[in-house]
């Protein structure tokens, strides 16, 4: 147990010690989108009845920062082990592979914890945003950071370098997180983009997050708490796998 | 169970892809030994030492540390060994002590192992430099932080897989005595090298490895005595230009008052040739013979000098 406590405190430790780039800078870029994307749109477009744009862009984008940092983090650990070596100084140790995936996932979940909070905390500066559902809102923050967190671990272990890393985060984690619904609601999409959107799971992790502060969404919360805790058990089942097996790890 | 090697190794089989790097490696090494792994560059000595750390998974054969199984019992072996990696490895996030207290931590251990970490750190001289960060320490340093990451959770068998690869002469025999006091407390030592007079200083039993396979499994002595060669140095009152055929065909070379020749043990004896050499009318004031070194068993053994010329 205290193997697995200190692997998780190294990493929370290896993003505090930055925190300037780790949790400042994205809780300001979240803050940028959300003053120009409210200024530019705040008239134009139409989401959910009696919500305020402004206020709607809010759970949004703290789930996207929530995300993209819950994934950046195990994610650049590992691939960093890898490439500087030091992964053999966990690789050595009695840790099992279920405490390796522990480590890694709990600290990203607080990665993208502490970035999604730093959002919120500066935003309600901003504009007041309601909140209906405190269980919900932390719920789907634990399960969708880590969601990315598991993909993280699989990207990390998967590539060799860093720009293979970049690729993963470029063309799969950013489209779908920006296509998740962040900036709109999907009902005022065409009926098209409408269906392929819910083959998004992140779609569903926005949706379920928005429902916790305006206790309405696009998707009913019980569909989207279930396809996000599927994706959580499937994705984790593969990681484990990974993990055990010493894929790219173990020669 | 006390009766277990502290490192058992039987038939082991290490492919990667087409190059089959372990060739059906058996041997143990007893507990407290001091063993050298020994063998040119590419031979395999890391790939075999990573396969009792479990950072490379062999294909075939059996591992085991004080008797546990290092793949089915990997906990138990992981704790057992305290392994430091041949490449210069580091976490530049942490300063020295931290990633002592870190590695402590993943085998379980909190504070209650500090005094331990403090007395590493003292030994390795590295008490000064407790929070620096690993970037800014020397190689030499980082070559001491590696070996106390390996001792932090007190592990009685140590591997060391080419520990003064690239240290100055100063640090070398500074790691030299620190290995020997750990041997002389007990520890069994695995120590892989290519320096050949790092082994003929250090270890008992020494194991060549040549192109994944073993090819010779001896104690120092026992390997010292194989060499078939040895060298015979001659002084004489005058210049030494005429020598019988038999003779010049053993000459490694001539310098005007002193010449060397290199002897079969087993076929040519001092006396005899001494005589012919008084009978060509060399008048010897003194002589030297050289027994073959452990590099020139090496060499013998391998067909390969060592890159450094020891
Ligand atoms: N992870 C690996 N993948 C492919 N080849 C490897 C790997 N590790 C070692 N080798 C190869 O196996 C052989 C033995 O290497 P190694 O055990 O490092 O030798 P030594 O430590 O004796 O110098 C070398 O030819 C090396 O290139
Ligand atoms: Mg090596």
């Amino acid at each position: 147990m205290y193997g697995v406590y200190t692997l998780f405190s190294k990493e929370v430790l290896r993003f505090w010690k930055v925190a300037f780039q780790t949790v400042l800078a994205p809780v300001i870029t979240a803050l940028l989108y959300l003053v120009v994307f409210s200024h530019v749109l705040e008239d134009r477009v139409k989401v959910f009845e009696g919500v305020d744009y402004t206020a709607f862009l809010i759970p949004g984008l703290m789930m996207m920062s929530v995300i993209q940092n819950a994934f950046a983090n195990s994610s650049s650990s590992l691939i960093q082990s890898k490439v500087t070596g030091n992964i053999v100084f966990l690789l050595l140790t009695p840790l099992s592979h279920f405490e390796l995936f522990i480590g890694y996932i709990a600290a990203a979940v607080v990665r993208g914890f502490t970035v999604g909070a730093g959002v919120f905390l500066l935003a309600v500066f901003y504009v007041q945003v309601p909140v209906h559902s405190v269980v919900v809102i932390i719920g789907f923050a634990i399960l969708s950071s880590g969601v990315l967190a598991v993909m993280g671990v699989i990207a990390g272990i998967w590539a060799e370098k860093f720009d293979q890393l970049a690729a993963f985060q470029n063309f799969i984690i950013m489209p779908l997180s920006f296509l998740s619904g962040v900036f709109y609601s999907i009902h005022s999409l065409p009926p098209f983009w409408q269906t392929l959107s819910h083959f998004n799971p992140f779609f569903y992790m926005i949706d379920g997050f928005r429902y916790g502060f305006f206790g309405q969404s696009d998707m009913a919360i019980e569909v989207s708490f279930l396809v996000v805790v599927t994706a959580l058990v499937v994705l984790s089942t593969l990681t484990l796998a990974l993990l055990k097996s010493g894929y790219k790890l173990r020669a | 169970m006390a009766a277990d090697p502290a490192v058992s190794i039987e038939n082991l089989h290490k492919r990667f892809g087409a190059l089959h790097a372990l060739k059906g490696i058996d041997f143990s090494i007893g507990r407290g030994e001091f063993f050298g792994l020994l063998g040119p560059n590419g031979a395999g000595k890391s790939t075999l030492i990573n396969c009792l750390a479990g950072l490379v998974r062999p294909d075939s054969g059996r591992l085991s540390v004080m008797g546990h199984d290092v793949v089915t019992q990997y906990r138990r072996t992981r704790r057992l060994l305290g392994v430091v990696p041949q490449e210069l490895v580091y976490d530049p996030f942490f300063q020295v002590r931290e990633a002592l207290q870190f590695q402590a931590g993943y085998f379980g251990l909190g504070k209650e192992n500090n005094d331990w970490i403090e007395e590493l750190l003292i030994t390795l001289n590295l008490a000064d430099r407790a929070t620096t960060n690993m970037r800014a320490l020397s190689g030499g340093m980082k070559r001491r932080v590696l070996i106390g990451q390996a001792l932090v959770h007190k592990p009685p068998v140590v591997v060391l897989d080419e520990p003064t690869a690239g240290v100055d002469v100063e640090l070398r025999q500074a790691l030299w005595r620190f290995i020997k006091r750990l041997h002389s407390e007990g520890h069994t030592i695995v120590l892989t090298t290519h320096y050949l007079e790092e082994a003929e200083n250090l270890c008992e039993r020494i194991a060549i490895l040549d192109h994944g396979a073993a090819v010779a499994l001896e104690t120092k002595s026992e390997l010292l005595a194989r060499g078939i060669c040895r060298s015979l140095h001659i002084f004489a009152s005058h210049k030494i230009e005429t020598l019988p055929d038999q003779i010049r065909a053993k000459v490694q070379y001539i310098n005007g008052h002193s010449m060397a020749l290199r002897l079969r043990k087993d076929k040519d004896s001092i006396v005899s040739v001494l005589d012919a050499i008084r009978d060509a009318g060399i008048d010897i004031i003194d002589i030297q013979v050289e027994e073959d070194k452990l590099e020139d068993v090496f060499v013998q053994l391998t067909g390969e000098r060592d890159e450094r010329g020891v």
